[in-house]
């Protein structure tokens, strides 16, 4: 199975999935992310379904085994698979996961274009989640995960991560 | 459509995504800076994410007992599709460069068209890898820029590059008899069709980086068959020792 169109979570589910967080990103739980494409009781089962933010993202295992567990706390036995299409944006963030991003330190998603415009340099948008100065630059498009870029505000000189847009 | 042309057509792009992969993995702890270092481990990152997901759709077509690690550690030299350039040696970092640029460009136009496949996972993991690709390009041209219209010594190196690595950017043309099978299936992609948007970007962006478009007319070829160069042997011991040394072992 690779592809699942449309949400569907069973609201009874919720509450237990929310307790799961991603591991690189402590502070935000899996539903915050988006990740979580399904969830549903199939005979006395649960059957999950999440999608990967980036194809190589390592979490995923970890985010399975997670789910898994949770589920066996509630005396429940849990499958986890992983659908592909389609596929996951940063739209998919909730606000609230936006607003848990920035308080941990992590610059949240700008929209498309003025991504694009931030990591060409061309602008000075990215707001420093420290100090909430503009004044910040790129440093490398690429930071400590694949989802990420890292950037340094110069004016309270503290480096930080900032969410890559992906549409 | 034979399930076995349907699989080599899988290898022959996930390999590509693969063996690049290893290069780049290569690079981690020992790449010129550390933004770079990450940068090039994050982009291997993808390649194998990716051809985790192309293996796995080959191992469900390729019958019950076969993995996905299967097919990446435990395949011959002959048995890789991947196209000559991907497992050209790192040198220096003008030819990891280079290399990733002719490699990027490429693998866009390919999955932009990839997406059409009738094949719903193809076409699901195409979508998925374009937006990831397409930040790789960004980060290669961007390099390609730089090193070109940088210092004397950048220039001199990464047009070295260009010189060397242009003989095997005209495989990634070539079409297979497996390309062609899949072709008339709705599957595949037409790659021989690629190749004029394909120069037109390279040498856009080579102008822009102020360097010279070779104008060499020979091309090496081989790969998509099998027929590998001299380094194949080298990186395929390395990706494949532990599987070797230690049978069925896992993480």
């Amino acid at each position: 199975m690779t592809i699942e169109l449309e949400q569907h979570i069973d609201p009874k589910l919720y509450t237990i999935l929310e307790m799961v967080s991603d591991p690189e990103i402590p502070v935000l739980s899996i539903m915050d992310m988006g990740v979580v494409r399904f969830a549903r009781i199939v005979d006395d089962k649960v059957i999950v379904k999440i999608t990967p933010t980036y194809s190589g993202c390592p979490a995923m295992d970890v985010i399975g085994d997670d789910i898994i567990k949770a589920f066996q706390k509630e005396n429940m036995e849990a499958k986890v698979s992983l659908v592909l299409s389609p596929a996951w944006t940063t739209d998919w963030i909730t606000p609230r996961g936006r607003k848990a991003l920035e308080e941990y330190g992590i610059a949240a998603p700008l929209e498309e274009e003025a991504d694009k415009e931030a990591l060409l340099g061309n602008k000075k948008i990215v707001k420093c989640p420290q100090c909430g100065s503009k004044n910040t630059k790129m440093i490398s498009q690429f930071g400590s995960t694949a989802c990420k870029a890292l950037f340094q505000c110069e004016n309270c000189l503290e480096p930080f991560d900032y969410f890559k847009c992906l549409k | 459509m034979e399930k076995e042309n349907l699989v080599q057509y899988i290898y022959g792009i996930a390999d590509n995504a693969l063996i690049l992969g290893q290069r780049l993995s290569e690079l981690c702890g020992h790449g010129p800076n550390l933004e770079t270092d990450i940068a090039c481990t994050n982009i291997a990152l993808d390649l194998l994410g990716q051809t985790r997901s192309y293996y796995q759709l080959a191992a469900q077509l390729s019958g019950e007992n076969v993995t996905e690690d299967d097919i990446a550690f435990l395949r011959t030299e002959r048995q890789y599709r991947n196209v000559l350039l991907v497992e050209q040696p790192n040198t220096h970092f003008g030819f990891v460069i280079t290399r990733q640029f002719f490699y990027d460009v490429f693998h866009v136009l390919l999955l932009q068209e990839l997406q059409n496949s009738e094949n719903e996972t193809l076409s699901a993991i195409a979508k998925k890898a374009i937006k990831e690709v397409s930040y790789h390009q960004r980060f290669s041209s961007d390099w390609i820029k730089r090193l070109g219209d940088g210092t004397e010594i950048s220039r001199q190196k990464v047009q070295e590059a260009v010189n060397d690595l242009w003989k095997f950017t005209d495989e990634l043309f070539h079409l297979t008899e497996d390309d062609k099978n899949m072709l008339e299936n709705g599957v595949g992609v037409d790659v021989s069709l690629l190749k004029e948007k394909y120069y037109q970007r390279i040498n856009e962006i080579l102008e822009e980086a102020t360097l010279e478009v070779p104008e060499l007319k020979w091309f090496r070829k081989g790969g998509k068959e099998g027929i590998h160069s001299e380094h194949m042997g080298y990186l395929l011991s390395d990706l494949q020792y532990m599987q070797r040394t230690y049978p069925n072992m896992k993480w």
